[in-house]
């Protein structure tokens, strides 16, 4: 079916609310904590779920998630396994968009013919896969569009001008803006040039594209920062520790899951 | 009639190598990539940069290194001619100074003031920090913790010639998670800081740069064969990790008529499944920037690899050799630990040369090799010394030094 993921900004932005999204390693500490912690997530006002693919050399990411990544591989979390956890989540959950979020390796291995179409059956509503540019997917962008799902794309505050309008088009759902030169887990800085960097993009696509933001963001002082002049917010590396620190007792991580998205939710 | 291709001519301008190679980096990373490729364009390909580099790798380096006919031991193996480009002769000991030194000189014309590198046996670290001590920039080496205890020495080098060396510990704490932590840094200080990749691996224009500075072993080489012999070689051979000095060895002779092989690392044997061997054994995927042969599992993820030595243990290779592979250009091949180090020994014993343990590889197919054919010539690349893995060795035979 279609990405679900127009639409939430869409509802959001009629409500003057920002779109947040979370996200987390699939299978850690093991696929059920990672189904609880999504539907937790999306109980206390996460609108969309980046769930993490696993794999061996993730190159783009801090200790945080490197940590969480090497937790879920332990229990060998294979990418057949993070599709399963959405089609479990799909029957209890229609309303929350997922996004496959990974290296290109796993699904190079499975085949992107076959990658597009198990997510389509399954209820995904888009991909963004980090080591994989406009120009080295326009393979996945096919078959992503003949499914109607989103594919999310990265910009950077290196991206060029000629590249964040070439990223704009090819983008769909949304283009998630990395706010910092570095891995996740990293400090924010500089607050006027992501703005200026935000707008830019916006502009580029006639603000038909929504642009949210990531990296740096660890609590609401930083969301609400961030969510003041872009369409999203996404946090990732705070949310990973959160259910690493509490998922031998779920019932406690679910609660404490939950105060910490409210925090951030009731502020954007 | 079937155009001939020009083999020299790759790769293409968006950096792949038909199917394979290109750039599977983060965002971020693609913007420095397209500065470091403009820069060497303008820089590297100029009279006076070439005039540097040349007289650096001259009284600098040593080259050019030469060609040793290794005729006692050719005569134990049979009617063949093994020829060795001496490599080892280099300053640092390996072919590895080439790259770093070319690169250093690169980063200083672009304004870089912080060199960062990643090594599995020392051997590029090392060349890393002497050419960085040399040119006066900031040096610091990823290097992963099992590395780091097997090859003590280098690492002992590299800190006396001022750099600073960081233990990896993520993954299976060798030469790809090196490269992984080194990708890490490049991202987070792009600004000041150039990224030395010591092999023909990762994101384009990587393979082509290291390529480029490490081809003047092969045009060497090509010369003075001719020179000295009035021929070719009929078999080139080198050893194959990420496949620098290989590649080095080989691009120049690519449109000749000469049959070239390259060795991994078959560790205790391919059917074992424990060694680091993606050209014999892998398949194609993405990996460090590039899509290449590397070892993965049925779900796509890294397998762990295994060889006697640091610098071949390696799951992927620079994406050229795949395509090189792919094309039946270059035949790859591999040999086990055990017969690596019976060749380290031959070597050693009879004719005065300690190899490194990676170039020990390349020596034992060119022995089978030289067993098997009547009257060839071979041409070996002696990539480096063994000095670096005596302490191996050592422990290998219980001795305590």
């Amino acid at each position: 079916m279609t990405s679900r993921i127009p639409n939430i900004f869409n509802k959001n932005k009629s409500k003057n609310k920002k779109t947040f999204i979370s996200y987390l390693v699939c299978g850690d500490p093991s696929k059920d904590i990672t189904l609880s912690a999504m539907h937790t997530m999306s109980k206390s006002g996460v609108d969309i779920i980046e769930l993490g693919i696993p794999f061996t050399d993730p190159i783009a990411d801090g200790p945080t998630i490197q940590k969480s990544i090497d937790r879920s591989l332990k229990n060998n979390t294979s990418l057949r396994d993070v599709i399963s956890v959405v089609k479990e989540f799909r029957k209890d959950n229609n309303d929350t968009a997922v996004v496959l979020m990974g290296y290109m390796n796993p699904v190079h291995k499975m085949g992107i013919d076959k990658f597009a179409k198990q997510i389509n059956d399954t209820g995904v509503d888009g991909v963004l896969i980090v080591d994989s540019p406009p120009e080295e997917s326009v393979m996945l962008n096919k078959y992503l569009t003949k499914y109607k799902k989103s594919h999310i794309y990265l910009a950077s505050p290196t991206t060029t001008d000629q590249r964040m309008k070439n990223i704009s088009k090819m983008s769909s759902g949304y283009v998630y803006y990395v706010t910092i030169k570095g891995i996740t887990g990293s400090q924010l800085s500089n607050v006027s040039s992501i703005r200026k960097n935000v707008n830019k993009i916006k502009k580029y696509s006639n603000n038909n594209l929504p642009v949210a933001v990531g990296f740096g963001i660890k609590d609401s002082s930083s969301a609400q920062k961030m969510a003041a002049f872009s369409d999203g917010i996404i946090i990732g590396s705070s949310i990973v520790e959160l259910i690493h620190k509490y998922s031998n007792n779920e019932k406690k991580m679910n609660s404490k899951l939950s105060t910490y998205i409210s925090s951030i939710s009731n502020v954007i | 009639m079937k155009r001939k291709i020009n083999l020299k001519n790759y790769p293409s301008k968006s950096g792949h190598f038909d199917a394979f190679g290109g750039v599977y980096v983060s965002e971020t990373l693609i913007h420095p990539l397209r500065e470091l490729f403009s820069a060497y364009k303008k820089y590297a390909t100029s009279a006076s940069f070439k005039k540097t580099l040349n007289s650096q790798l001259k009284d600098y380096v040593g080259r050019p290194t030469p060609i040793y006919y290794a005729e006692s031991l050719s005569k134990q193996l049979g009617s063949s001619h093994i020829y060795l480009k001496r490599e080892d002769l280099n300053h640092t000991g390996a072919h590895k100074i080439n790259n770093a030194l070319g690169q250093a000189l690169l980063a200083k014309k672009m304004g870089k003031t912080r060199i960062i590198a990643e090594t599995g046996a020392g051997q590029h670290g090392v060349a890393t920090a002497t050419a960085c001590a040399r040119l006066n920039l900031k040096c610091v080496v990823y290097m992963g913790e099992e590395d780091i205890n097997r090859q003590s020495v280098n690492v002992y080098r590299m800190k006396l010639l001022g750099a600073e060396v960081v233990s990896v510990n993520s993954g299976t704490k060798t030469l790809k998670d090196a490269l992984n932590e080194a990708l890490r840094d490049w991202v987070t200080n792009v600004d000041d800081t150039h990224y030395i990749i010591g092999s023909v691996a990762g994101p384009h224009p990587y393979p082509m740069i290291v390529r480029d500075f490490q081809s003047v072993i092969g045009y060497e080489a090509r010369n003075q064969f001719k020179k000295e012999y009035k021929c070719l070689p009929d078999y080139l051979v080198a050893c194959v990790g990420g496949g620098s000095n290989a590649i080095g060895l080989f691009h120049p002779f690519l449109n000749d008529k000469v049959k070239i092989v390259g060795v991994e690392a078959g560790g205790s044997g391919i059917k074992s499944g424990k060694h680091a061997a993606p050209l014999s054994a892998g398949s194609p995927g993405v990996l460090h920037g590039n899509r290449t042969y590397i070892m993965e599992d049925e779900n796509g993820q890294i397998k762990n690899t295994h060889s006697i030595s640091a610098g071949l243990d390696y799951p992927g290779v620079g994406p050229e050799h795949s395509w090189l592979k792919d094309l039946k250009r270059v035949e790859y091949t591999a040999v086990t630990d055990d017969e690596a180090l019976d060749a380290f020994f031959t070597l050693t014993q009879n004719e005065g040369i300690i190899p490194a343990l990676e170039t020990a590889h390349a020596l034992a197919y060119a022995f089978q090799l030289a067993k098997k054919l009547k009257n060839k010539k071979i041409l070996l690349n002696l990539s480096g010394r063994g000095d670096k893995d005596i302490d191996t060795i050592a422990k290998l035979k219980n001795i305590k030094l």
